[in-house]
């Protein structure tokens, strides 16, 4: 009877809001960047489904309706985008130029050092969109067919690591102005970094916020190409 | 509220539509985002329709991929082979971004504001 009632949706949806919930309290409570609730919620979940074995499958009945939100979600990056148009335009050349040579290095950067190591192609086409924004980078992945949850796991640890430590390393390397600081990391460490970001400046929290969206697009529509010449 | 999600939900299935019309490569969701862009420039869509779900969403936005990092737990396997490649080109390529953006942009940033003296 128990295991009926594991496989509708009602245990994987409120499994995951709990989990996020208490995952998202410790985060205010330490104050601390290491335990970012997305990391922490999934590590939490993996670690529950496992020791009741409970296989993930039937998690995903619910977890299912959660992930489905992704797609509206990236359909509504267009409305902090047009609100910033004047932002965007003001320094259009600097933008411009810093995504797209990120965007580039991005990818050949990630799928190049897994590909040099012996990584199997599923790996590196998963590695590829790690620098964008999650629900972007799976849709990404599974058109062009790497492995989305692969993905997913990047895209947090990419960003835990632009977010942790982002703006001391711009700074380290000697990049002075807050808008290219936000910039970096917007593109590198998405919306984890961009949270970071804010905290640190405001002009720079802008800045990298619409880099989500700007690496993103650019992304999508770079990859497939790559992918299609490559193939 | 409603209205809001229902432009979002719209412009998604467009995207997808034409998307699978043209064989494009780009998700639908992508091309939708790019769509909503269009349509608010043109004025079809006003920025207080869609203002409200937007932001809800966006919020929300890292709770959507919990479900899909879970997911990863079905490759156990595959990580535990491939965990070298996977932390160093994850690892040193976010470094690598970083400076590549940061650098470029700080120096035509200044560039430009010499320009406008």
């Amino acid at each position: 009877m128990i295991s009926d009632l594991l496989s509708t949706p009602l245990f994987g949806i409120s499994v995951t809001l709990v989990g996020y919930a208490l995952a998202q309290a410790l985060y205010r409570r330490t104050g601390s960047i290491f335990f970012n609730p997305v990391a922490v919620s999934i590590g939490g979940l993996i670690f529950l489904l496992s020791i009741l074995d409970i296989p993930y499958r039937q998690y995903a009945t619910g977890g299912n309706y959660i992930l489905f939100l992704l797609g509206p979600s990236v359909v509504a990056l267009a409305v902090p985008l047009y609100a910033r148009r004047q932002e965007i335009m003001a320094r259009k050349r600097s933008i411009a130029i810093g995504i797209v040579a990120g965007c580039l290095a991005s990818i050949t950067s990630a799928s190049g050092l897994a590909w040099m190591l012996g990584g199997s192609r599923d790996v590196v086409i998963s590695l590829a969109p790690k620098s964008v924004t999650a629900p972007i980078a799976m849709s990404i992945v599974e058109k062009i067919g790497g492995i989305p949850p692969l993905t997913a796991a990047l895209v947090v640890l990419t960003g835990c690591l632009g977010g942790m430590c982002g703006p001391e390393f711009c700074r380290l390397i000697g990049v002075r102005s807050p808008a290219a600081v936000g910039l970096a990391v917007g593109t590198a460490a998405h919306g984890i970094g961009t949270a970071r970001m804010l905290e640190v400046d405001r002009l720079g929290g802008a800045v990298s916020g619409l880099a989500i969206g700007l690496n993103g697009m650019l992304t999508a529509f770079l990859l497939p190409l790559v992918y299609v010449i490559f193939n | 509220m409603v209205k809001g999600f229902a432009i979002l939900l719209v412009c998604q299935l467009l995207g997808e539509v034409i998307g699978r019309v043209f064989h494009l490569p780009i998700p639908g969701n992508v091309l939708g985002m790019v769509l909503l862009l269009i349509a608010l420039r043109l004025g079809l869509v006003r920025l207080d329709w869609v203002k409200e779900a937007a932001e809800l969403l966006l919020q929300h936005m890292a709770l959507f991929f919990v479900p899909a990092g879970v997911g990863v737990m079905t490759y156990a396997a595959m990580i535990g082979r491939e965990w070298l490649p996977i932390t160093v080109a994850t690892v040193v390529s976010t470094f690598v971004v970083m400076a590549v953006t940061g650098r470029l942009a700080d120096r035509y940033e200044k560039r430009g504001a010499h320009d406008d003296l």
